[in-house]
């Protein structure tokens, strides 16, 4: 039996001034395993600290007398008479108290796993977290589990209370050998412990009054520490986001209404709204300021129209043109489970990202982590408090960012139907990684690729033209085939065009659309140009991703030709009366009107046709071919630049 | 580049947009949404947020749930600013005492009242989602509420078995013929209340400002609700009385303190 509490008397010094204007409270989360002491060390702090309102403590001793208790600290917070009764902290909860430094709002966290849920909910609203661990026990199982949690909650400020010290006659080998312990553990998280202190939260020894008994310890008390903990970083500088909430009209007006996540926004501000990429310009801007908002940055409840009428609906993201989220059909994530069901491969649950909401599958486990010592585990299903990397495959591309870069955009809650039951942070795309269903091996050509090109008397490769409708794209292709065919060259062309009349014919011109219909395109393109052919391809391809993934795709061989005509030109020429149509907005996301061209930053080869004419472009095109794809007749070898 | 733009949000403009936030979604998600009007400091609050949120309109109506005890200012201030702010009004009378659960406390079965009244509009209305003004300082067992908070059948608070909350992704289940209670409040302290509404001038009831040295911190009905010694009669002066106050906000609330968990006991049937 731990001895009887004895009550230090408050400290003595100045009433505090409180700051004139509102200061936001600093978020500290009170973790690690059940009975370690998290309930009476909040306790003594908030005593020590002389924090507690009038009656309080008084009010206290009562309670704790009617159950036959000494001071029981932890009824201060443990406020539901079923966790009096029981002796146990259930639910999250939050108290307030100030220091000279700063206000702070203490969340408590319950120790139990099969509250962990609750465990979540209190550490996701914190700014850094004090992990109390027991000096005598060490280490236990919710240590670790709470602080793989705080991992994946994104607090990483840590400060480890290595409470109990009385129990081990205060010594110093004790606390080492925790702080070992912890910090081992820690480091395979990716994450250092900020202070370790030796305290004993009963006797409030290194609370707020140095111990005593502890002189070999030369760090800084609980609440020295906590005074040292740095602000968070802001999030106006990061890329802007705004997730939509809901979309509200006001007179003919739309406006688009959510949070903005990160960054900041102004007036005449022009963006894409994923996972569309629709374009728009921002018109108008309402935070409840009043009239004539210029501004709003990151924190900030705003209400955003635009000066096109652009499509808007709630899980859309609005962000800086060209600076997109990331579109995937499948992500790797690292989800953490609270529900007493275990979740399985093949198990349906709906992302909810932000405001948006995918129905996805589970496709894989890729691990089950062991939380005892971060191996894998040996299980195939994900049980109540366990954390996994999941790849999850959804019919719909998802807009992301993968959590390392922004944190908001980049996190999810999982839902069994209306029902929370888990969350997860994005690591990444799985396209590529998952996209290969059941065992397919490939097969091998009975010719391989240098009889034919010693056949053909040249290399395969693709060259592909990109462009803006009307820059000339299929009409160099057309022009460098005929002329390579009758020098016998054996030369394909496949035109974005022709392709949507049959392969490509299922697809549309979204973001997701569009990377499809690149990918299939590089796909073919690849196989022909291993069977020795030069292939020609005409497409639009207006991203810089778009390009990257065909060029990915297509390896050793690929060559990035911009056909380059500005929007003016291409629009003048027409030829098939595209951006007439598109200006009486009778086409939709058409490249140079309403959807953005990205112009190549490093092709290999550009044919401006606003500045040549077409037998010059042609010519340009052709001897590129031949300098980089001819073989030299007497020894096989490609001719020299 | 404007200086506008490099300022950083303070703490009242963090807690503004974060209600806003959680006001937007509650329209989102519930289809017949209400918001609960006590009248008093906490609830004027809400609407005036309500009408930020929804860019100066408040698209539900605004309950009160009359004991026909609320002092004759508030009644006043009500009738007056449910027209200035255009508010949909409701305002039954609650049952009378006798219906209450006789085993409570005296102070405690005037306010179950309130609990009856709210179960009899939940009833008529048929709402979904009612929106109150409860804040976690203000009391140990609303310290552990959600923002969006599911109840049962008969309006109960499982107090024990509350759903995860985290990233801002609310709990939308709720049993058919249940509703949910939002608390876009629950992140606020009373001094918090109190800057905010000195920042943007919203209308309270006199009696919340010192008369004869005596006013209302907390404002309930008469006979159970009482004053508090205090020369504060200005907003400046509130605001600095509890800067440095020790005396928790609800002292002058019988209902609280007639029995260790009577508060928890109306709370989990239903009462804010």
């Amino acid at each position: 039996m731990a001895p009887a509490a004895t009550l230090a008397a408050p400290r003595a010094e100045a009433p505090v001034l409180a700051p004139r204007k509102a200061q936001a409270p600093y978020p500290i989360v009170i973790v690690g395993h059940v009975d370690h002491g998290k309930s009476t060390l909040i306790g003594r702090l908030l005593h020590d600290t002389d924090s507690l309102p009038e009656g309080r403590l008084a009010e206290l001793q009562k309670v704790s007398s009617q159950r036959g208790l000494e001071l029981e600290w932890s009824f201060l917070l443990d406020a539901l008479q079923i966790e009096r009764d029981q002796g146990i902290t259930l639910d999250t909860t939050r108290i307030w108290f100030k220091t000279a430094k700063r206000p702070y709002v203490i969340i408590d966290a319950p120790g139990h796993r099969e509250f962990l849920r609750n465990m979540v909910t209190g550490a996701s609203g914190a700014d850094a977290a004090v992990l109390v661990t027991d000096a005598e026990r060490g280490v236990s199982e919710q240590t670790r589990r709470h602080a793989y949690l705080l991992s994946l909650l994104g607090v990483t400020k840590v400060i480890v209370a290595v409470n109990k010290m009385d129990l081990m006659g205060h010594a110093e080998a004790a606390w080492q050998a925790v702080k070992d312990e912890v910090s081992a553990y820690l480091a395979k998280l990716g994450m250092q412990p900020l202070y370790v202190i030796p305290l004993s939260a009963r006797h409030g020894d290194n609370i707020t009054a140095r111990s005593q008994q502890m002189g070999w310890y030369q760090g800084p008390t609980l609440l020295e520490a906590l005074d040292l903990l740095t602000p968070p970083a802001g999030r106006a500088d990061a890329t802007f986001r705004m997730p939509i909430q809901d979309v509200y009209r006001r007179g003919d007006r739309r406006m688009a209404v959510g949070r903005i996540e990160t960054g900041r926004i102004r007036l005449g501000d022009k963006v894409e709204i994923a996972p569309t990429g629709q374009p728009a310009t921002v018109a108008s801007i309402d935070t409840g300021r009043g009239d004539g908002e210029q501004f709003a940055r990151a924190g900030q409840s705003a209400a955003i129209s635009f000066i096109e009428d652009a499509a808007l609906a709630r899980g859309q993201i609005i962000a800086p043109a060209g600076h997109m989220p990331h579109l995937a059909l499948a992500l790797r994530v690292r989800a953490f489970w609270l529900d007493s069901e275990p979740l399985l491969v093949g198990s349906r649950l709906t992302l909810r990202l932000t405001t948006a909401e995918h129905a996805v599958v589970v496709e894989k486990f890729e691990r089950i982590v062991d939380v005892e010592n971060l191996n894998d585990a040996d299980t195939q299903e994900l049980g109540q408090g366990g954390i996994a990397e999941i790849v999850l495959r959804s019919a719909a591309p998802i807009a992301f960012d993968p959590h390392t870069d922004l944190p908001i955009t980049g996190r999810a809650g999982l839902a069994r139907g209306t029902r929370i039951v888990g969350g997860a942070v994005v690591l990444g795309a799985a396209e590529n990684a998952a996209s290969v269903k059941g065992p397919v091996t490939a097969v091998d050509s009975s010719v391989d690729r240098d009889a034919f090109e010693a056949r053909n008397g040249h290399r395969g490769g693709v060259l592909w033209l990109s462009g803006l409708s009307g820059a000339g794209k299929s009409t160099l292709a057309m022009g460098a085939q005929r002329r390579l065919f009758d020098d016998g060259w054996r030369v394909l062309v496949l035109d974005g065009d022709n392709l949507r009349k049959g392969l490509n014919k299922d697809l549309g011109f979204s973001p997701a659309e569009r990377l499809e219909n690149v990918r299939r395109v590089a796909e073919v393109a690849k196989l022909m140009a291993e069977n020795g052919s030069v292939v020609l391809v005409s497409l639009i391809s207006p991203t810089a991703e778009l390009r990257e993934l065909a060029r990915s795709i297509v390896g050793d061989g690929f060559h990035e030709v911009w056909v380059k005509a500005d929007v003016n030109t291409c629009a003048k020429r027409d030829p098939k009366g595209l951006y007439a149509a598109a200006r009486d907005g009778k086409i939709a996301q058409f490249t140079g009107v309403s959807a953005p061209f990205e112009a190549p930053a490093s092709p290999d080869l550009v044919l401006d046709t606003g500045e040549f004419d077409v037998a010059t472009t042609t010519e340009l095109l052709i001897a590129h071919i031949r300098r980089n794809l001819a073989l030299d007749q007497a020894d096989g070898h490609a001719v020299g630049i | 580049m404007s200086s506008l733009d490099q300022q950083h949000l303070d703490h009242l403009d963090q807690l503004e947009a974060q209600s806003i936030y959680i006001l937007r979604e509650a329209r989102v998600r519930l289809k017949r949404l209400g918001l609960l009007w006590s009248l008093g400091k906490d609830s004027n609050v809400l609407i005036w947020l309500c009408r930020k949120a929804f860019l100066g309109e408040l698209p539900f109506p605004v309950a009160h749930l009359d004991t026909g005890l609320e002092f004759p200012e508030s009644y006043e201030f009500r009738d007056r600013y449910t027209k200035e702010w255009g508010l949909n009004l409701i305002k039954d009378e609650c049952p009378p005492i006798e219906m209450t659960d006789p085993t409570l406390p005296p102070g405690t079965r005037v306010a179950a009242r309130k609990s009856l009244g709210l179960a009899a509009a939940l009833e008529k209305y048929q709402f979904d989602g009612l929106i109150t003004g409860i804040r976690r300082d203000e009391q140990a067992t609303r310290a552990k509420e959600r923002i969006f908070s599911p109840r049962g059948l008969d309006g109960s608070w499982q107090a024990a078995n509350q759903p995860p909350e985290f990233w801002d992704q609310f709990t939308i289940e709720r049993a058919p013929g249940t509703h949910m209670r939002v608390h876009p409040l629950l992140a606020w302290t009373e001094l918090d209340v109190w800057r905010y509404i000195q920042r943007e001038e919203i209308p309270l009831v006199p009696l919340y400002f010192a008369k004869d040295g005596k006013r209302f911190r907390s404002l309930g009905e008469i006979g159970i609700t009482f004053p508090v010694d205090s020369n504060a009669s200005t907003i400046e002066e509130i605001i600095e009385e509890l800067e440095n106050t020790r005396t928790p906000e609800r002292a002058g609330r019988s209902m609280d303190h007639e029995a260790e968990d009577a508060f928890e006991r109306l709370r989990t049937t239903g009462y804010l």
